[in-house]
């Protein structure tokens, strides 16, 4: 099925230095406020898009990077790229530190590190030919001008990429092209000036079934061939267990399971990894079973989660996984959100009035009861919710709950981020595993 | 009990040269509370189909034969008279959610737009409970009814465009490629708020999608559609276990899923409907093609009430012309044509 990576001599452990090194990596984007905002100096915010990561990928292997969207996933790999800055840390290419580099002298490294994007349709010029557009790494790079010689290293591109006869492609342009044709020319350029890895950004996600297994599979034909080592970006499991060797699950901003692919599809570990291959769907209605998916969205990476980024979607969550004020109120509009139109509910919501106290993250709330109310009644209230769901994770999370001083008091345990730690075979964030206290 | 049933539908698309032939000869039956999957590559005319059925053609198509709702024919009437079909008793879902809600509009004031429109003898608190009380089902707060379109992540304006198909309760919606911007975890929420409906809110659904996978998990019966044509229509697991037809076969062997044990895919791409090829549409690309299937457009096959198929190799033998069934010689298909 997949050709083996023997190729490479037999080297002693030590000297397999990895092609690319990852040593907590930050990539933040900063968001721009208002103008009365930037006025007065305000900070609107960061998004911490790749919140410290640190990874090797070694030679010749096909690190699958997977999440969701709002994972960070394509920010990393722009930013190994040079399209993204890096906040802090480390990416050591080949030996060369790159994070620092000026943009000119990282076009030296583009050579050597290539991109494949999601959309065939917009990563070629329209008014370009595909023989120009395939071309164009040369004449960037100042590398072939004659221009014979130039149709003919692009000849031999577009035919190994299965666009044979060249000739009946090198004048098209990309809008004769189907969807598969294009991404084929987009590797194509991607290759020619011979590059040791290849960054591929959800490669086949836009194109119809029919093809991807066609491009999936030119893709590790060409790694072959051409000694490529391969970072798959995608959030699809099924198309990466093909692919990956290694595979690395993001979210938000971090990595929250890392390690040998068989070993992840055999045993995930995080339970975002098994929600994340519980979420294909399965060809097969006699084998097809009810899901049960995690709550929720993915959250604003500029307002992460306390703890655990994953933990107010996770089925396993409890004490240590960073329960806070935001959760309150998600449990608490779910729960409207349910019996919306029933009776009670709007008489619910006014008890507890608004809510927007509950967006400043926080393990410790106080929020006085609304104007008319006293803090025994929103504190019963929540206790009668807690005996109608005892099961919800939430709970677990729960300290102390009173009334003290017109407040209603509730304490969570206090958070604790979980650090990727070797588990069997992978290393895992997930304090169902870790050493860390409970 | 039927809602819809499409008789001989054809849709052409004029264009300066020739038309288009979207959609050829296709008849539907969709029951009441049925999920029916509608799949087939880009292209095929799944969406045309769609839109075909809600009276929703772009200018310049052409519509003919039947699309029956409640004992009247949709083809043939008023732009007006399909307005007020459409919402309380046809309902659409797009594709992407992110452009179909005004984004100067609250979420409440979509709703009593909506609402306003269709069912005016509402009382605004009528509206205002029936709103939340449909959100509510698709997971949207009512802390949150007030908000811009905005202030949601997508999966959840998608939600909302379900709510707001949903708040007038129609008796068919049709779904197009409802979950194809969603990730993985939200997509399986929004299907598994969809298989609902039927139960929820009595509605049944015409899923338009090209993920097989989904259609397994979510629809009672499939119908396959390939160039203009269904060649293939039956109960999902029926079909999924013994397609009858080779496009169904190998377009099911090309989905990945985490079962898949080896890649595969459907040499060629579907033809252009200009002129799409003699005889079967699929032949081009059929690993099973024999001679007849370039000369003869293959017979309807019914295996028994809820099951057909389009294929020679079902025959009529009768019908095969002699040494129709010898394997067909066909012109090698280039390793990068494809869709």
């Amino acid at each position: 099925m997949r050709p083996e990576a023997a190729e490479l001599p037999p080297e002693p452990e030590a000297a397999a230095s990895p092609l690319v090194s990852i040593r907590d990596l930050r990539t933040y984007y900063s968001i721009r406020g208002s103008f009365a905002d930037r006025l007065v100096g305000r900070e609107a915010g960061v998004v911490r898009a790749v919140d410290g990561v640190s990874l090797d990928i070694r030679r010749g292997e096909v690190l699958g990077l997977v999440g969701e969207s709002g994972s960070g996933k394509t920010t990393l790999g722009r930013t190994l790229l040079g399209l993204a800055r890096a906040t802090s840390g480390n990416v050591d290419f080949e030996g060369q530190e790159i994070t620092r580099l000026p943009e000119r002298e990282f076009r030296a490294v583009r050579r050597r590190m290539q991109v494949v994007f999601q959309d065939p349709h917009a990563s070629l010029n329209p008014a370009m030919t595909i023989g120009q557009s395939v071309g164009h790494p040369f004449q960037i790079h100042g590398l072939e001008r004659n221009r014979d010689r130039l149709r003919l290293r692009v000849s031999e591109m577009l035919e190994r990429v299965g666009l044979a006869p060249a000739e009946a492609y090198l004048d098209k342009y990309p809008s004769d092209l189907s969807g598969g044709q294009k991404q084929r020319a987009v590797i194509a350029r991607a290759l020619i000036l011979n590059p040791v890895m290849l960054v591929a950004d959800e490669p086949v996600s836009m194109l119809d079934m029919s093809v991807r297994a066609k491009i999936l599979e030119l893709l590790l034909a060409l790694k072959h061939d051409f000694d490529l080592t391969y970072l798959y970006i995608t959030h699809d499991l099924a198309t990466a267990r093909f692919f990956c060797d290694r595979i690395a699950i993001m979210y938000l901003g971090r990595i929250v399971e890392i390690g040998p692919a068989a070993a992840i599809y055999a045993d995930p570990k995080h339970p975002y990894t098994r929600a994340l291959l519980r979420a294909i769907p399965e060809p097969d209605p006699e084998r097809a079973v009810p899901r049960d998916l995690p709550r929720g969205e993915v959250p604003d990476a500029a307002r992460p989660p306390l703890g655990c980024h994953f933990h107010p979607r996770c089925p396993n969550a409890f004490e240590p996984c960073g329960w806070e004020s935001r959760d309150l109120r998600e449990l608490l509009e779910a729960r409207w959100a349910r019996d919306a139109g029933r009776e009670g509910v709007e008489e619910e919501e006014a008890l507890f009035g608004d809510l927007s106290a509950l967006d400043v993250p926080s393990p410790e709330v106080r929020f006085p009861p609304p104007r008319g109310r006293r803090p025994e009644e929103i504190v019963a209230a929540l206790e009668r919710i807690r005996s109608q769901d005892p099961g919800e994770p939430f709970w677990k999370g729960v300290e102390r709950l009173e009334a003290q001083d017109a407040h209603v008091r509730l304490d969570f345990h206090p958070p604790n981020d979980p650090r990727l730690e070797r588990t069997g075979e992978v290393d895992v964030a997930c304090h169902l595993y870790g050493s860390a206290p409970r | 009990m039927s809602v819809l049933q499409v008789r001989r539908l054809r849709v052409y698309y004029g264009t300066p040269a020739q038309p288009v032939r979207a959609v050829e000869d296709v008849s539907l039956e969709i029951g009441e509370r049925e999920v029916v999957g509608l799949v087939g590559e880009s292209g095929c005319g799944k969406s045309t189909l769609g839109r075909g059925i809600l009276g929703l053609l772009p200018e310049g198509a052409r519509a003919d034969g039947e699309v029956l709702y409640g004992g009247r024919n949709l083809i043939g009437l008023s732009p007006k008279e399909l307005r007020r079909l459409r919402g309380p008793d046809l309902g659409l879902v797009f594709q992407e959610p992110m452009t179909r809600l005004n984004p100067l509009s609250r979420i409440s004031e979509h709703f009593r737009e909506t609402l306003k429109q269709h069912e005016s003898r509402l009382s605004d608190a009528e509206m205002r409970r029936r709103s939340l009380e449909t959100l509510g089902r698709m997971g949207i707060p009512p802390t949150r009814f007030d908000q811009y379109p905005h202030e949601f992540s997508g999966g959840m304006r998608q939600r909302i465009m379900i709510a707001l198909a949903l708040v007038l309760r129609p008796k068919l919606l049709v779904a197009d490629e409802p979950t194809t911007s969603l990730d993985v975890i939200v997509e399986g929420q929004i299907l598994a708020l969809l298989a609902d409906l039927k139960r929820d809110f009595g509605t049944a659904l015409l899923l338009i999608t090209h993920n097989l996978g989904i259609v397994a998990e979510s629809c009672d019966r499939i119908a396959v559609m390939y160039a203009g044509k269904i060649v293939e229509e039956g109960p999902v697991r029926d079909v999924f276990a013994n397609p009858a037809h080779p496009y169904t076969r190998e377009l099911l062997r090309s989905t990945i899923s985490l079962e898949t044990t080896e890649l595969h895919s459907i040499p060629g791409a579907p033809p252009n409907l200009i002129d799409p090829p003699p005889g079967c549409r699929f032949h081009p690309r059929c690993p099973d093609a024999m001679r007849v299937c370039a000369q003869l457009e293959p017979v309807e096959k019914r295996f028994d009430q809820v099951r057909r198929v389009q294929c020679w190799l079902h025959g009529p033998e009768s019908r095969i012309p002699a040494g129709g069934e010898l394997p067909l010689e066909r012109e090698a298909i280039g390793v990068a044509d494809e869709a």
